[in-house]
């Protein structure tokens, strides 16, 4: 299925084992559908709840995450590419350092929130493009905090 | 300390909605359309203000449409429903006692608190719901859910929240409204009222109660006790189970053929099984209806015939012999048919079903559940009918709604989600 990155991940070549996937959340099937046998009742059904599901990693507030896809390269430097599914939370405050998705000209735009000599910038994490000043006068309306990226390779 | 009612009400839902994805819609007038792209069933304030009405057939103004910069939008109910649902869940961060009333309002209790710590409430539900959906709520307070609905309606004339609870308010208040805008009082009651010279809901609430039970019923009473801050209407608790499950839908053209209706009625089944099947329910018996339009010159025709299964069911193909069957029973030839629908009844959760001899075998069974969790999942990941009977027909139809400009279901479609550059 998907791949998980987390924002600002640094390369390793160890892998941790976590446990079970999950393929679809709710998805595993009713027992009274399978045929009952008499006899023993299998040791590992208690075990059953264990599975991993990847919502539960991703979203942390259900009600106020949304998913968007990306266009364009001018985050790459964050491990974000063009096509990739972010997960943002709309519930988390726009810190900056964080990177969100914010209205920008009545568009929506994925950039960092920096601030630099009391100044706001939305900037991206590509030499090829410049930050953008966000002016005292100016509305920057930040839609939400980007918490996670899904990828499917 | 008392118990409070908050009603809590969405803003303009519809085109609040299309705002949250579509920020270039701020500021504009937007209109969304009804089913087919005919009437206006939404209007931001900013469209209210062209002097735009509910109902007004959007066709007939396009030209002023155009030239005033409204932006049209077809209804977009999945984004809707999953929009309602959010806020509902935001608003169960407030409290335990709930009653979602419609898809964009929500009575809550509230025990215990004072003025300034209910008024507090109803500004943080109001900027959570905000900062977390994207959706501006209104919220009305009061001891009786009438008065919180009166309550609600001047909150959003104001700042966004107002609390009816001091009597001479509440009395100012209520003379300004009209009986008829009172919560429970319906058009009928209205008219009976005006006639009896009862002008204003403060007049109905100063009604004697034997005259108000012998006009309006115990119903009546029931609303002008709300009126004087005596609860009796208490908080719905979850609604029973659904006991039928429809699908219709007016065609985007008037239909004649057989061929077409089998199509529809097809496609129907379809989205009836699969939503069965994602409430866990299973069927006892399959309806199914035709009518022409009542509105329109011409013959007139309508008829339904239900079939009780052999087995209650929740696969698509069984339950899609039974419908077309009925379907071709009641066709009658010669009309112009603007409406089919089938509708499932004796609803029963899947796991209490009886069984029945009747029933395909253990592994039978086993093989086709398999297959309509495929179905459902397939049509989940890549949307509505990507994978469906053929006998629903390929391609575009003439009856399938007109959705013109529909926008992306920017919440529940991978393949439509919202895009950021």
């Amino acid at each position: 299925m998907s791949n998980i990155l987390n924002l600002n991940q640094t390369s390793r070549d160890r892998v941790e084992i976590l446990g079970r996937a999950v393929n679809e959340s709710g998805g595993a099937t009713p027992l009274y559908l399978e045929r009952i046998s008499a006899g023993f009742p299998s040791p590992a059904d208690d075990y059953i709840e264990t599975a991993l599901d990847l919502n539960t990693y991703l979203v942390r507030n259900p009600a106020a995450t949304f998913m968007v896809r990306v266009s364009g390269d001018s985050m790459s430097g964050a491990g974000i590419h063009d096509g990739d599914i972010l997960v943002v939370d709309r519930s988390e405050e726009p810190v900056p350092g964080k990177i969100v998705v914010a209205v920008l000209d009545g568009e929506l735009t994925v950039k960092r929130l920096v601030r630099k000599d009391g100044q706001i910038f939305l900037a991206p994490e590509n030499p090829r493009y410049r930050p953008i000043a966000v002016a005292a006068e100016q509305d920057l309306h930040v839609w939400g905090v980007v918490s996670g990226v899904v990828r499917r390779l | 300390m008392r118990d409070f009612y908050l009603m809590v009400d969405c803003n303009n839902f519809y085109a609040s909605c299309e705002r949250v994805f579509d920020p270039s819609l701020e500021g504009r007038p937007v209109v969304v359309l009804s089913n087919n792209d005919g009437c206006v069933i939404a209007r931001s304030n900013e469209a209210k203000a062209l002097g735009i009405a509910m109902g007004e057939p959007a066709y007939k103004r396009e030209d002023f449409y155009a030239r005033s910069g409204v932006r049209v939008l077809s209804s977009n109910y999945a984004l809707y429903g999953d929009m309602s649902a959010r806020v509902m869940r935001t608003l169960g961060q407030f409290c335990a006692e709930a009653e979602i009333y419609s898809i964009d309002e929500c009575f809550l209790m509230l025990r215990g608190l004072d003025s300034a710590s209910l008024l507090d409430t109803a500004r943080e539900i109001r900027a959570t719901v905000k900062k977390w959906t994207g959706i501006p709520v209104g919220v009305g307070i009061a001891r009786t859910k009438t008065l919180a609905k009166v309550a609600n309606r001047l909150a959003k004339k104001g700042d966004g929240a107002r609390l009816l609870e001091d009597e001479d308010d509440i009395d100012r208040v209520l003379h300004s409204t009209e009986p008829g805008d009172v919560w429970g009082i319906g058009r009928r009651s209205a008219r009976f009222l005006a006639a009896c010279g009862v002008r204003t809901a403060l007049d109905l609430k100063r009604r004697p109660d034997d005259w108000v039970r012998r006009h309006l019923t115990v119903t009546g009473l029931r609303t002008v006790l709300e009126l004087r801050q005596i609860p009796c209407i208490a908080l719905e608790d979850a609604p029973p189970p659904a006991r039928s499950l429809v699908c219709s839908r007016s065609f985007g053209t008037r239909v004649e053929s057989l061929e077409s209706l089998e199509e529809a009625v097809s496609a129907y089944v379809q989205r009836a099984a699969e939503k069965l099947r994602r409430k866990g329910l299973v069927a006892g018996t399959v309806q199914v209806f035709l009518e022409t339009n009542r509105f329109q010159p011409g013959p007139q025709y309508c008829a339904s015939r239900g079939r009780a299964l052999p087995a209650p069911t929740a696969d698509t193909l069984v339950l899609h012999g039974p419908a077309l069957q009925i379907l071709r029973e009641i066709h009658k030839p010669g009309y112009k048919y603007q409406k089919a629908g089938v509708i499932l009844l004796d609803l029963a959760p899947a796991g209490q079903r009886q069984l029945s001899f009747l029933e395909p075998s253990g592994e039978e069974k086993t093989r086709r559940d398999a297959l309509m969790r495929v179905m459902d999942r397939v049509n989940t990941m890549h949307g509505q009918g990507t994978l469906t009977l053929a006998a629903s027909g390929l391609g575009r139809k003439e009856w399938h709604m007109r959705q013109e400009r529909r926008s992306p279901r920017y919440t529940t479609s991978w393949a439509e989600l919202p895009v950021v550059c």
